[in-house]
């Protein structure tokens, strides 16, 4: 689709929504609002609405699941008919199949499985307004959902997707900026280690500008990271105070 | 994991520490790499490709239908996998589980984001007739490395892919004389590795993706660019293992583009 120069951003490196090219879209998290799941988060990022809640770890249905030596992961990611523009049907698509399986192993590789063998923790995440992005703030907020509900990890991890528009590389796509620019690469990363737990490319990158989609994605992680941690610290004085009480 | 993967595990990653592999390959050796194109004649386009022993043979179907409202200018891709269970113990019957998925979008998404097919040639009015473009892909023996076989498999198919003539009159879609091929401008390879104990693996066999910590899937276009990356498994990479695969990838992705392109 040929496309006027300057559409998505302009010489000035303004995006449409008026952010530089490192930054991120406006985040707000919360931790710990659904009262029946073991741990919960709810992040809005941008216009994405996502709600995460984790079950578990607690028996696994049905059993012969069950793993002798580990726990088992189990995870849903799920977009709400009227997240999107077009109805989306409640069906599981293969994309919400795809993400479910790589979210599921960006955060596998924080948690000590190891723990808790013959049991399952679920993870459910619910899209409920998508903008581009949803898998990596889906990620961003499940990570805290698997921290508030208790269970033993390695460290918190964090997502961002770096992009290309118009041949400059971005932080942070929303949805106009990811279906009309030229590349998209999610990542997830846990900062304390070092470690890349998702990574996914389309669109079309030469090696160069590849590495520094990847630089710049991790910089946007650990800017979520410390954004998580925050919400968690800010749950946690909460706690105290109505403990005092 | 099995016992016995156990206890290879061992053995294979001992082996990956000192650059070699329990089937005698080096870090960055691929299996032999054999294709064979039109061997279903039914088919409009078809391939048959071994890797080592794994086999996938890839059909291409092509059919009319209505084009997606977002793009009503362009021909449609979709791109299915079937595991069947005779290519393995693990493989059940049913509907496609989300491995089968993961390996379907993972091959579509170096054919489409390469833009291998010029879409936009296989329109035939626009907003209401466009050809469709059914690649199906058929698992036929799993010895590892599903992705690389398969986007080989799938694109030698393509390239082999012959389709009638259609045109339109009178607002029908009519069928003329003769064949045409389909209109191919790039040819994406994917190519696969698996970090076991620290190393690099390219074209890992069964037994190294069982005891794999990790996996990532590196698709080439012609220019070199990278047009798709997957990465999967349950464990981690670092920056520096993502750019020495990309590199990596590079090569090798010219090399196998010269089995299919002259």
């Amino acid at each position: 689709m040929p496309k006027a120069e300057g559409k998505l951003i302009d010489k000035d490196s303004v995006r449409i929504d008026g952010r530089k090219f490192n930054e991120l879209r406006p985040t707000t998290i919360q931790i710990g609002i659904l009262s029946n799941a073991d741990g919960s988060a709810y992040i809005e990022q941008g216009k994405n609405k996502i709600l995460t809640a984790v079950y578990g770890p607690h028996e696994v249905h049905p059993k012969h699941l069950a793993l002798p030596d580990r726990s088992r992961l189990r995870c849903r990611y799920h977009m709400a008919p009227f997240s999107v523009d077009e109805r989306k049907s409640p069906a599981p698509s293969r994309r919400e199949v795809e993400l479910s399986k790589v979210i599921r192993e960006a955060l596998e590789p924080s948690i000590f499985l190891e723990y808790y063998p013959r049991t399952s923790i679920d993870l459910f995440i619910e899209v409920l307004q998508a903008n581009g992005g949803t898998r990596c703030a889906g990620i961003t907020a499940a990570s805290l959902a698997l921290a508030d509900a208790g269970v033993p990890m390695r460290d918190l991890t964090a997502a961002c997707a770096a992009g290309k528009l118009e041949g400059q590389l971005v932080l942070d796509l929303n949805d106009s900026e990811d279906k009309e620019g030229e590349a998209d690469v999610p990542l997830a990363y846990m900062p304390n280690l070092n470690a890349i737990t998702l990574l996914q490319m389309d669109g079309q990158l030469t090696l160069e500008e590849f590495e520094k989609a990847i630089k710049l994605s991790l910089e946007g992680c650990t800017q979520l990271y410390k954004m998580q941690k925050e919400a968690l610290k800010t749950k946690y004085v909460v706690v105290k105070e109505e403990v005092k009480e | 994991m099995s016992m016995i993967i156990r206890v290879k595990q061992q053995q294979i990653a001992q082996l990956m520490s000192k650059g070699k592999r329990l089937d005698g390959r080096e870090l960055n050796d691929y299996r032999e790499i054999k294709v064979e194109m039109g061997v279903i004649e039914k088919a409009e386009g078809s391939a048959r490709v071994l890797l080592g022993k794994t086999e996938v043979l890839v059909g291409v179907k092509i059919g009319i239908g209505k084009p997606f409202p977002d793009t009503p200018n362009e021909g449609v891709l979709t791109v299915n996998v079937e595991l069947v269970p005779l290519a393995s113990p693990t493989f059940e019957p049913g509907p496609p589980k989300e491995d089968a998925i993961e390996l379907a979008r993972v091959v579509d998404r170096g054919i489409r984001e390469s833009k291998a097919i010029d879409l936009e040639k296989l329109c035939l009015e626009p907003g209401k007739n466009v050809l469709i473009v059914f690649v199906d892909v058929y698992v036929l023996n799993y010895d590892g490395n599903l992705i690389d076989a398969s986007a080989i498999a799938t694109l030698a198919a393509l390239l082999n892919t012959k389709m009638f003539k259609y045109e339109v009159e009178e607002g029908e879609v009519k069928v003329k004389p003769g064949y045409t091929p389909l209109p191919m401008q790039n040819y994406p390879i994917a190519v696969t590795f698996a970090k076991i104990n620290g190393k690099l693996a390219v074209d890992p066999w069964l037994e190294e993706e069982q005891v794999m910590d990790a996996r990532l899937t590196i698709t080439i276009e012609k220019e070199g660019k990278i047009c798709a990356v997957q990465k999967g498994g349950t464990g981690y990479f670092t920056t520096e293992y993502i750019l020495e695969a990309a590199k990596i990838a590079k090569e090798k992705a010219s090399e196998i583009r010269k089995l299919l392109v002259k």
